[in-house]
């Protein structure tokens, strides 16, 4: 089972991407499990045609002691197990001691169990790495491969950049390394070549470039993923693509964060001076 | 005897009494590293007090370094435990996990007299949110507000307070604004503390946001002037095995009328008219400094430093009051009673102090007590070796006079220091500034304290926070007749043999303040001191072995 964990600037398409992602993994005929690890609970919504999911959380506070993984688990298209960690409402308690809760509830409940026979597990987490409960999952051996969703945008590779530093203090520590970086494109200028050169200096590859298309937006309005949606449209071949590419993938590193003048420089660089 | 006849050295083993305090300085110092060894430098200190009274500076109220096991305790026992705790008709409401509010329910043995009052007592309960996993997850503010309505219904009580612990700060529930909430639902007074453990770099902190919340929420609510004469308020007393009940005796005997404690044997009605006194005594000046010096802005209620620990000390503390009011009639009656009282402190004193006389004490406890008990251990003919407080500021070793050179760090500022102007209604200097004049010249100082330096002996040894490896060193050095500290490092100290007298909780004895009190003390001491139960420390076959043997390889 290969346990997989996307990070990226908050906004920046990691639901939408893992969940088209984890569509094209599924119709490979691979058994996935996501955790949506973010209190809002929209991680599985195009997985499963809307927000039907009892969170792990919400379920632990009504039911109290006496919780079974069918309670927090659904399965979504083409086999997938969706669950979300879910959490309080904005500005009280703590949403990190809840992605911590509940990734361990989860364990207990065996839902990584041996006898799920899962190919894949996906984290998608909230935003930024903001405090100790949002890096659970790259934390203890959760999760071992990191994907950071990222565009050309300044603010989305300094966040980029960021997650790796992340990265290296728990790679250290736990054995976690970095996949990748997905593009999902914003049409910046020289997005591609400048993301690639993002990747090379932080040791790792751009796994896959994925264009903009309305056609994302048009299956989202429709609660949907664009392979469920419209299974024939090149959209839909991009992310059979990036599953491909992540299920071939066998690249695993420490990534070398940048300095901030190194990476404003690689903005000029690609941004202004062409 | 045999003696070498050539010489004249004396056979009579001299205890290794160190000649040299910067020696053993140096010793206790040794094993650390140089960054640590500097930093504790600093906080230790050999006294020397120069005429006029300045002594050396010494390093206190600063954070403890981490690994240096401390005595300290946080934020939370300051405000909670200490200033808080005595009160009997507040519920105090812990908020947060079980233990925090469990561990601080009445381990300081403070006393109250319920039947002094309307019969209201909330001590005898531990009130806590209970805080759980689904409470730090989603916020406690829901299950807070439950907490107070049950303790509302259950009780009825004048008066809620809430203690905010770590996870609550962490979390972010806001007590204030569900304290604020509640205040307005029920009708009665709700209060909040956020007194985190984590805030500031001992319970120091936690005594001044007690301080804080009392005079924002409770001083002041009630103007009645209530009969009596030379109306005071003691602070910083907190009724430690009945303390505060000896100290009522002699007030009651001298007809001085106690119109609030801070906070022993006290209640919430007290504190809201307490700015209503004519004079506010201060005994414990590091933990309730703050409200005084509040009330003389805001009320014009002036205070000056009394201590009840020790015979003498009570004399004077007590002659200090009838100086302030003035008046020949109080006068006459202090003089009477401590005539009437001293003799049978005398008799008990000149009965142990045979057995005591010579002995040597160290004192390591909370932020005036180990100033104060030097009194008791004077009147025993006892010497202080080394004192040291756990919480204490600088002010507080070496005297008010060098408040103005306190460096504020950013530990304090962390603090809230309200800004307190004069009341424009109810602002009454109690007494004008030519009779403050003539009293200062006479003696009576007002708002100082000198601190416990000044009064302590050239060479000996002052430690601020003090380590458990100090400690141990210490002891090994001093061999002292007794140790006074709290419970943590109660048993740690007698296994080298040395007793032990706890000084926050008293183990189980006191009260020690007042005369009564300083009897008690003497007779604890002396059967401390002169116990033989320490001679059987080491097994008799590790002083006369049976048998003895050599390794083969030896």
């Amino acid at each position: 089972m290969r346990k997989v964990a996307i990070y990226g600037k908050g906004g920046i398409g990691k639901s939408t991407t893992t969940q088209n992602t984890v569509a094209g993994l599924a119709e490979m005929g691979k058994k996935v499990m996501v955790v949506g690890c973010d209190p809002k609970a929209d991680s599985t919504r195009l997985l499963l045609g809307g927000l039907a999911q009892r969170t792990v959380l919400d379920t632990l506070r009504e039911e109290g002691e006496d919780v079974e993984l069918e309670d927090v688990r659904k399965e979504g298209f083409g086999g997938t197990m969706c669950t979300e960690s879910g959490g309080p409402e904005p500005g009280v308690g703590c949403a990190g001691r809840g992605i911590i809760t509940s990734i361990n509830l989860l364990e207990q409940l065996g839902a990584y169990a041996d006898g799920e026979d899962l190919d894949y597990v996906f984290y998608d987490v909230l935003g930024d790495v903001v405090c100790g409960g949002f890096a659970m999952p790259i934390r203890e051996g959760k999760a071992q491969e990191i994907y950071i969703v990222v565009s050309g945008e300044m603010m989305a590779m300094y966040a980029a950049n960021n997650i790796c530093k992340g990265i290296v203090k728990f790679a250290e520590a736990g054995g976690v390394r970095l996949g990748g970086l997905i593009c999902n494109s914003r049409k910046v200028d020289n997005e591609m070549e400048m993301i690639q050169a993002l990747a090379d200096k932080l040791g790792t590859q751009m796994i896959h470039f994925v264009p903009r298309d309305n056609m994302v937006q048009r299956a989202e309005i429709n609660r949907k993923t664009v392979i469920e949606f419209e299974a024939g449209h090149s959209q839909a071949e991009e992310y059979r693509t990036l599953a491909k590419k992540i299920d071939a993938n066998e690249m695993r590193v420490i990534p070398t964060p940048l300095p901030i003048e190194e990476l404003e420089k690689l903005l000029i660089d690609y941004g202004i001076a062409a | 005897m045999a003696m070498g006849a050539k010489n004249n050295k004396p056979t009579k083993t001299v205890r290794p009494d160190p000649k040299d305090p910067a020696t053993i300085k140096d010793r206790l110092l040794a094993k650390y590293p140089p960054k640590v060894a500097r930093k504790r430098a600093k906080q230790i200190v050999v006294n020397k007090v120069k005429p006029g009274g300045d002594v050396p500076v010494i390093s206190s109220n600063v954070r403890t370094v981490p690994g240096l096991i401390g005595q300290r305790g946080c934020c939370y026992a300051g405000c909670k435990g200490v200033v808080l705790g005595p009160t009997r008709d507040i519920i105090n409401i812990t908020h947060g996990p079980i233990g925090c509010g469990f561990y601080s329910w009445l381990t300081r043995r403070n006393q109250t007299d319920p039947d002094s009052g309307d019969g209201q007592n909330y001590m005898p309960y531990c009130f806590s949110t209970d805080m759980q996993d689904e409470e730090i997850i989603f916020g406690g503010e829901k299950k807070l507000k439950q907490a107070i309505q049950e303790a509302y219904d259950n009780f009825k009580p004048k008066a809620i307070a809430v203690f905010a612990t770590c996870p609550v700060g962490l979390i972010g529930d806001d007590v204030h604004a569900v304290c604020r909430e509640m205040k307005a639902k029920l009708g009665i007074n709700v209060f909040g503390f956020s007194c985190e453990g984590y805030k500031g770099v001992s319970q120091s902190a936690g005594h001044h946001i007690a301080n804080n919340g009392i005079f924002k929420h409770v001083v002041g609510l009630d103007d009645t002037v209530k009969e009596g004469n030379y109306r005071i308020n003691l602070l910083g007393e907190y009724n430690i095995g009945g303390d505060a009940f000896e100290i009522e005796r002699l007030f009651e005997k001298c007809g001085i009328t106690l119109v609030s404690s801070y906070s022993g044997n006290s209640s919430i009605d007290q504190f809201a008219n307490s700015h209503t006194a004519d004079l506010n005594l201060i005994m414990c000046h590091r933990s309730i400094n703050y409200v005084a010096e509040m009330m003389e802005t805001k009320f014009g209620v002036p205070w000056i430093k009394v201590n009840f620990i020790g015979a003498a000390a009570t004399a004077k503390s007590l002659r200090k009051i009838a100086q302030y009011f003035d008046e020949p009639e109080l006068t006459a009656v202090v003089e009477k009673v401590i005539a009437e009282e001293m003799p049978a402190v005398e008799a008990a004193c000149a009965d142990v102090r045979s057995r005591t006389e010579g002995k040597r004490a160290m004192l390591f406890v909370g932020g005036s007590r180990a100033h104060h008990y030097q009194e008791l251990f004077n009147e025993l003919g006892m010497k202080t070796l080394s004192a040291g407080y756990e919480f204490g500021h600088r002010d507080d070793y070496e005297g008010r006079r060098v408040l103005p050179d306190i460096k504020v760090d950013a530990d304090s500022r962390n603090i809230e220091e309200l800004a307190i102007e004069p009341d424009p209604e109810r602002f009454n200097p109690r007494i004008s500034e030519e009779k403050k004049a003539d009293l200062e010249a006479a003696g009576l100082k007002f708002a100082e304290y000198e601190g416990m330096m000044p009064e302590m002996e050239d060479g000996s040894l002052v430690i601020d926070d003090p380590s458990q490896h100090e400690t141990d060193e210490l002891i090994k050095q001093f061999k002292p007749d007794i140790f006074c500290a709290g419970i943590k490092e109660k048993y740690a100290v007698q296994k080298h043999g040395i007793p032990l007298k706890q000084l926050h909780s008293y183990d189980y004895g006191g009260p020690y303040a007042g005369f009564k009190g300083a009897v008690n003390f003497y007779k604890e001491i002396d059967r401390m001191v002169n116990s033989k139960v320490w001679q059987y420390m080491r097994a008799p076959w590790e002083e006369h072995p049976e048998l003895s043997a050599t390794y083969a390889w030896e």
